[in-house]
């Protein structure tokens, strides 16, 4: 597929119209998606209409994006891959970030297959569907936004919006081989992205290029009335990054994140593509953030304590799904929970109900806060130091569907190098740098990660950009 | 309850008051505060709880808060934040309620006990004057949605849910029923004064939880604390008090334990019901709302200072002071506001506002109160009273004159005093009127004549009386006597 890039410059000759865009990422779909199943919903009617009145002199004008399916769009269905909404909830409004893509030019098109509310790693906990990694159709596409990434990979879209907890855009993004930025907590609004967990979502682009990235943030950055964690710092114009030259920026690299448990393969990977970087003039310096170890512990406390109270709601009160066979209304909130939640959801509101139950909490939820500070201080100590950090984004290329289903530790150290950064609110990319190859000879991609100071996505573009120009990663999986 | 209780056993009593904030909008949404509306049509993606949606706070409510805060004598901490209350109830749309647990915006501070809040019976004899009840604390929350339960079905109206709700907590230190009555009105008193609420418990907009224990005489620890729920006035907070003490004096007299326990106050029989005990209290897993940031006070305390308005006992004091009135007058014209309000836009350039004050409490209130209005819908003018009052102490009109106007004023709003007066013919009598009046008055009846000759002065007041009758009422009746001791006596 054309990149944002090149389909505006087409949108511009005339060579294609909108129309013609949103046609042709149908065909696609219809002959890819019933093996990749990456989409759970899309609507071509609905985004034809949008494209027939596309105002092409917008800065999006006409591009199609595909929108995880924890976003709401107006009119369309928002199922966050679980039973509980699916078919049973139509959003009735649009959130902050698909009132600035509209106010763009973008088109949202397109719903992708996630984790069942962001929860996981793998997108099997899609209640929906299993979604396929498209260079290796036996493997996973990460997660959790695995739609997001796969329909990327698989030419289903030009670009995809996504949402990121603990990892869950950056790791897809390597694991399909695109490029995918998490934006520094509070620079994107999170009205209307079905909260996991609230100190931590962020949503962010995931794109073919980086290039393309820095289009996506544009658009979709700024302050939004209706969240008040949406600061007002002033947006920068992010495109004014591609092409910088990164000689002489410093780039840390934490001896925690090259430590066991990296596969030898992405660790090779990772080192070459620093070396890369070296020799466009970055100078790496090791650092060390001490804190790393007891970040996946931390994360699972808090994330799942304030994802107990975010999913409290769906009660099949109002909307969702209703037990049919409820006696009265404490048996109606069980049984419709019981039914309309997967394993893993039940599992983290259990964990986080009791983290903050009577008793536990100090012990539990408020030595979480503390170590998340303790977290939150090695980044701001390493950033007095360099300018980005760089390590690699899994320890792992994608695994096999099945393989890890039964073993939520192994799955929840899939994240390792990717949930720091949510606890410490700043921004972080990975980029497409290059393959392990499978016994069976398939090219698995890896990604290098960059994380950068608060509201510094500026410094992710720049270097994210130089360094995709000099190499050839750049590729979907065909 | 009966002094058997009383001297018994000693009584804590500590109230929780919610108080709904007269805001344009809901507390987390901009959705209107409105009443009457249609079922669920103020309502928003936030106040339904719906999917992605979040809670952006309402300062107006911050603002009236802090303001009633100060009028309590309350601290804002620096720094206050917001949690989640989890529990489930259909009435709360997101199963946990945005509130304020450890760092709330008002704390310490108390309620004075004005005399006039006291049930009318027992005002004559208050145990303690002038005390006053010290507040814990005083936060700010949303408030639930609406429950109507039919027989076999319940509904639900979000109008209300999100209302901006003001919870005050005061110390278990109130010790009758007549004192928990006082407590809320004159909580009330200074919230009308504060301009945030109009606290009316009969539509709802100030609800009440009770706690009361009993200990021995002599104890020093609290006893089990039992909370009275669905209490809908202050009489039946009153009620439910001096049944629910008597209730558990009763059962410690039997050797009983008070467990720690709510109760529902049944109006229509007067009695409180076990609800549930402490082993099925809630767990509400408090969590800071990771949507909403702290936020900093301390520009938002200056700027409620800057225009803080006068307290219920600041303003009978300046009435004392100002206008010559007494305690209890001031007391009594102070005790709501927009009477404050009428008594002081008369009173002020009054040639009496001591005779504004008397014709305010002793003929006003009394035909408002027999026809059903209050002060804000009185058809007499400030302005006409005062100017009513004038006439009389200018001694162009009689006092008996005065209340035939007044009466006259309550028909015929647009007109004034002046006029009235005039069309009725009420004019002073010139004197040489009046000493004809005088002469007439001895000629006809000379025994009193006599009698005031001699001395006595009872018999002046007849004659008096005869002259006035003489003048139709026109004549003042003070220089009348005059008239009639120099023409005796002289």
């Amino acid at each position: 597929m054309p990149t944002i890039t090149e389909l505006r410059a087409s949108y511009q000759s005339g060579d294609l119209s909108p129309s013609d865009a949103i046609r042709t990422l149908a065909d696609t779909i219809e002959s890819t998606d019933r093996e990749i199943q990456a989409y759970i919903s899309y609507d071509t009617d609905a985004a034809l209409a949008e494209a027939a009145k596309a105002d092409l002199s917008l800065p999006l004008g006409g591009v199609p994006v595909a929108i995880k399916d924890v976003i709401n769009v107006k009119g369309q269905p928002c199922t966050c891959g679980s039973k509980f909404l699916d078919g049973k909830y139509t959003a009735p409004y649009d959130a902050g970030v698909i009132k600035k893509l509209r106010a763009a030019g973008a088109i949202p098109y397109g719903r992708a297959n996630m984790d069942e509310f962001a929860m996981g790693s793998s997108t099997e906990n899609s209640a929906i569907q299993t979604t396929r990694n498209p260079w290796d159709t036996s493997r996973i596409p990460g997660g959790s936004s695995g739609g997001s990434a796969a329909v990327i990979a698989a030419n289903e879209a030009i670009a995809a919006l996504g949402s990121d907890t603990g990892g869950s855009i950056r790791q897809p993004a390597a694991l399909c081989g695109c490029v995918g930025l998490k934006p520094t907590y509070g620079r994107v609004s999170r009205y209307g992205l079905v909260a996991f967990a609230s100190s931590l979502d962020q949503i962010g682009p995931m794109t073919q290029t980086v290039e393309d990235a820095a289009l996506l943030l544009q658009a979709i950055s700024g302050h939004d009335a209706h969240d008040s964690t949406c600061v007002k710092e002033a947006v920068p114009d992010f495109n004014s990054f591609v092409g910088q030259d990164i000689k002489g920026i410093k780039i840390g690299l934490p001896k925690e994140y090259f430590a066991e448990g990296l596969d030898p393969e992405v660790k090779s990977t990772v080192e070459a593509a620093i070396t890369q970087l070296e020799s466009l003039g970055a100078e790496p310096v090791e650092i060390s953030l001490p804190h790393t170890e007891y970040a996946i512990a931390t994360y699972y406390i808090i994330a799942t304590a304030e994802a107990s109270t975010n999913l409290a709601r769906f009660d099949a009160v109002r909307y969702g799904h209703r037990s049919e066979n409820a006696a009265n209304l404490i048996d109606q909130y069980r049984r419709s929970r019981e039914e309309g939640f997967g394993e893993e959801v039940k599992r983290r509101i259990i964990l986080g109900t009791y983290v903050l139950s009577s008793g536990y909490y100090d012990a539990y939820y408020l030595q979480a806060q503390k170590v998340r500070t303790l977290i939150r201080k090695d980044f701001t100590e390493a950033f007095e130091k360099v300018d980005l950090i760089a390590s690699p984004v899994t320890p792992t290329p994608a695994f096999k569907i099945g393989e890890k289903s039964d073993d939520p530790m192994a799955m929840y150290l899939a994240d390792i190098y990717t949930i720091s950064a949510n606890l410490a609110g700043i921004c972080g990319i990975s980029v497409p740098c290059g393959f392990t190859r499978t016994d069976d000879g398939k090219q698995l991609p890896v990604g290098l990660q960059l994380l950068g100071k608060p509201f510094a996505e500026g410094d992710l573009i720049k270097a994210g950009h130089a360094y995709e120009k000099s190499t050839d990663w750049q590729k979907t999986a065909s | 309850m009966t002094t058997a209780t009383a001297n018994k056993y000693l009584v804590s009593i500590g109230l929780e008051v919610h108080v709904q904030l007269k805001t344009n909008s809901k507390m987390f949404c901009s959705c209107p505060v409105r009443y009457g509306d249609e079922a669920n049509t103020l309502t928003c993606p936030v106040c339904l709880g719906l999917p992605g949606a979040m809670p952006v706070l309402n300062l107006g409510a911050i603002k009236r808060t802090i303001r009633s805060g100060l009028m309590l004598g309350c601290k804002t901490p620096p720094v206050v934040k917001w949690d989640r209350k989890s529990y489930f109830y259909p009435d709360m749309p997101k199963n946990y309620q945005i509130t304020q647990f450890d760092l709330p915006l008002c704390e310490g501070g108390g309620v004075p006990l004005y005399d006039l809040a006291y049930p009318k019976e027992v005002q004559k004899n208050i145990p303690e004057p002038g005390k006053t009840i010290a507040l814990t604390r005083i936060h700010l929350e949303e408030d639930v949605a609406k429950s109507t339960h039919h027989a076999t079905f319940s509904s639900i109206d979000f109008n209300r849910a999100g209302t901006p709700l003001m919870e005050i907590v005061s110390e278990p230190d109130i010790t009758t029923p007549d004192e928990a009555f006082a407590y809320l009105n004159s909580l009330r008193q200074i919230l009308v004064y504060a301009g945030v609420s109009d606290a009316d418990m009969e539509k709802g907009q100030m609800r009440c939880d009770v706690n009361v224990s009993l200990r021995p005489q002599g104890q020093e620890k609290l006893g089990s604390k039992v909370e009275l729920k669905n209490l809908n006035s202050m009489s039946a907070v009153r009620r439910s008090l001096y049944y629910e003490i008597e209730r558990q004096g009763e059962a410690l007299d039997a050797g009983e334990l008070i467990i720690q326990s709510t109760r529902r106050w049944d109006d229509s029989i007067g009695e409180t019901r076990l609800m549930r005990t402490k082993e099925d209290a809630h767990d509400y897993r408090y969590l800071p709302d990771p949507d909403l940031l702290p936020l900093h006070t301390p520009e938002l305390v200056a700027e409620a200072k800057i225009d803080l308005p006068e307290l219920p006992h600041e303003k009978v004091t300046r009435f004392e002071e100002d206008f010559g009135i007494t305690h209890y007058d001031a007391s009594v014209l102070a005790s709501d506001q927009n009477l404050a309000n009428y008594y002081e836009q008369a009173a002020t350039g009054a040639s009496s506002a001591k005779k504004v004050a008397n014709w305010v409490i002793n003929n006003l209130l009394g035909v408002l109160n027999e026809q059903g209005l209050d002060i804000t819908t009185c058809p007499l003018t400030a302005e006409n009273l005062r100017e009513l009052v004038d006439l009389i102490e200018a001694e162009q009109i009689s006092n008996s004159q005065g209340r035939e106007v007044f009466a006259a004023l309550l028909e015929s709003p647009d007109k004034t005093p002046s006029a009235i007066a005039k069309e009725k013919g009420f004019e002073p009598a010139d004197s040489s009127e009046i000493d004809a009046f005088i002469d007439q008055a001895i000629s006809a009846n000379p025994g009193p004549a006599g009698e005031v000759s001699e001395g006595n002065d009872k018999a002046i007041n007849f004659l008096t009386g005869q002259v006035m009758k003489l003048s139709r009422g026109k004549a003042n009746p003070k220089q009348v006597g005059e008239g009639i001791i120099a023409r005796l006596r002289g």
